[in-house]
């Protein structure tokens, strides 16, 4: 693809930006948008954001909100471009999220289950119907609250696990994949595929895992245990020789139970698929464990025939941002290639022309 | 936090955790009341990086980069001791207070006056914080009207 170079616009592009600053303001009678208000009342977009801009920044992300007037796609393009101007200090130990404090945990498998099941702040059961007492600004009532035991919150997988049911965890080993240092190859090992799916696009993920549901890559899923909360992260700093805490972060954990595979030598077993995401992100992470089970196929000796079971489409056609700059690179100017079709199609007819000439 | 077998180290790593999630205002009104802190002499930072976050496949498999984080560190010398502070977010002011009250803390001199000034009312603060919100999460929880045993 050839590019021409164009000297000229400076003015149009300057003028074009000072509009844009001036249209993101909107009408100068509202009262301008806090970065602190974006941070607590829009919470899910702050999460998309981190989880797709693959960096964990609340602060960040409502700034990149407000810049992008609410285009969460530009936005996460946003923190991406920010995170490569900052040093990598350290890798954190793989977090706990065993031990997270559960504000959410509902499970689609077990009613009764240690721990219960933890409704938490959901939009599951509600209506759907407009309320207007937002639109008048309405304070809430405060939450009512309740006895915790202090339980820790045991993964609904552990009880198949221990009765052999379903398929245990792959033996924890080598330093993983990381996408950001390593350009991405094929075969991709599950670490990486992982990886990529938790900054991969919302709706992708989510065209994909239904995709799954009607059949193309079916894989029988239920979802065996949601569960959202705060996990600590925890880090070794060369100086100190230990570990210590950093702080918390939200995150959604998806497990996905998935019909069964055996062999001559094992019973039967069901199948898991995994979702991780900053954030409170159910949407993203269910979809993400649809799509990261589709595709397990080739390792579990299924055929290979959907969109949700191809590592490559999948790995390849995820990242929003790439996608973007893709797509929308379209709209720069391609004169020198679009004048090089011209002459070719003239040719074309001229030729054509002719030789409906000579017939006759 | 994995606790050290040392039992110095892993109070360390206990007040370090606190510092880590305190809040700057809560933070600033404490030191106010504290004790004086020696001086400081910057070491390193305070400077803002990245922190790779890696979560297991499956929930307890093996490791996978997950997306990164913001963290501020900052390596400070006060009196006898070398204070450190790593710190989710972008927080340079905080990261220094931390490791100066890092330093001041490994100064038996000063630790248990400094302890009870900042880090006992903030951990009490920070308990308090996960308890409401286990509380809140303990309300949202379904008593179902039949209970049966589970299959598994």
């Amino acid at each position: 693809m050839a590019y021409v170079a164009v000297k000229g616009g400076e003015r149009a592009i300057d003028n074009a930006h000072a509009w844009l600053a001036a249209d993101r303001r909107g009408n100068p009678d509202v009262p301008d948008l806090g970065l602190a208000q974006i941070r607590e009342q829009l919470g899910r977009a702050i999460d998309r954001v981190m989880a797709e801009g693959s960096l964990y920044d609340q602060d960040l992300a409502a700034l990149a909100i407000k810049q992008s007037q609410g285009d969460l796609i530009e936005a996460a393009f946003l923190l991406r471009a920010y995170r490569t101007t900052l040093p990598r200090f350290a890798h954190s130990e793989p977090v706990d999220t065993a031990t997270m404090a559960v504000r959410r945990r509902v499970s689609a498998v077990f009613k009764d289950l240690p721990g219960g099941q933890v409704l938490g702040p959901t939009y599951d059961y509600t209506h759907r119907l407009l309320d207007f007492t937002l639109a008048a600004g309405t304070a809430p009532p405060p939450p009512a609250t309740a006895h915790a035991t202090g339980a820790k919150m045991q993964r609904v997988n552990d009880f198949l696990v221990h009765a052999g049911l379903i398929e245990p965890d792959a033996p924890a080993g080598t330093t993983p994949g990381d996408i950001t240092r390593q350009p991405l190859t094929f075969p991709a090992p599950r670490d990486v595929r992982l990886q990529a799916l938790a900054r991969g696009d919302e709706g992708f993920l989510l065209g994909l895992g239904y995709s799954t549901q009607r059949g193309y890559g079916g894989n029988h899923p239920f979802a065996g245990e949601i569960r959202v909360g705060e996990v600590t992260v925890e880090i070794e700093p060369a100086e100190l020789g230990f570990a210590i805490d950093i702080g918390d972060i939200t995150l959604t954990e998806c497990q996905m139970v998935n019909q069964f595979k055996g062999s001559k030598t094992q019973p039967p077993q069901f199948t898991r698929g995994y979702g991780l995401a900053f954030g409170h992100a159910e949407r993203k992470t269910m979809s993400m464990a649809l799509v990261d089970r589709a595709m397990r196929a080739e390792e579990l000796g299924e055929d290979v025939t959907a969109p949700a079971q191809n590592v490559e489409f999948v790995l390849y056609h995820s990242d929003n941002i790439e996608g973007t700059g893709f797509v929308e690179h379209l709209k720069l100017p391609h004169y020198v290639d679009f004048q090089s079709e011209l002459e070719t199609i003239r040719r074309m007819r001229a030729e054509a022309d002719a030789g409906k000439e000579a017939a006759e | 936090m994995t606790p050290h077998a040392s039992p110095a180290i892993a109070a360390r790593q206990t007040w370090m955790a606190v510092l880590a999630r305190a809040e700057a205002a809560e933070l600033a009104a404490l030191i106010a009341n504290a004790p004086p802190l020696p001086e400081p002499v910057i070491l390193r930072g305070p400077e803002v990086g990245l922190v790779m976050v890696r979560g297991r496949i499956g929930g307890g498999g093996g490791p996978f980069n997950l997306g990164e984080m913001t963290v501020t560190r900052c390596t400070l010398r006060a009196g006898a001791t070398v204070g450190h502070a790593s710190i989710a977010g972008r927080v340079p002011e905080r990261a220094v207070l931390a490791a100066r009250i890092d330093a001041g803390l490994q100064d038996p001199a000063r630790h248990d006056a400094l302890h009870a000034a900042v880090i006992a009312p903030l951990a009490a603060r920070q308990a308090a914080k996960r308890a409401e919100s286990a509380a809140k999460a303990a309300a949202t929880r379904v008593e179902f009207f039949t209970l049966q045993t589970m299959r598994t």
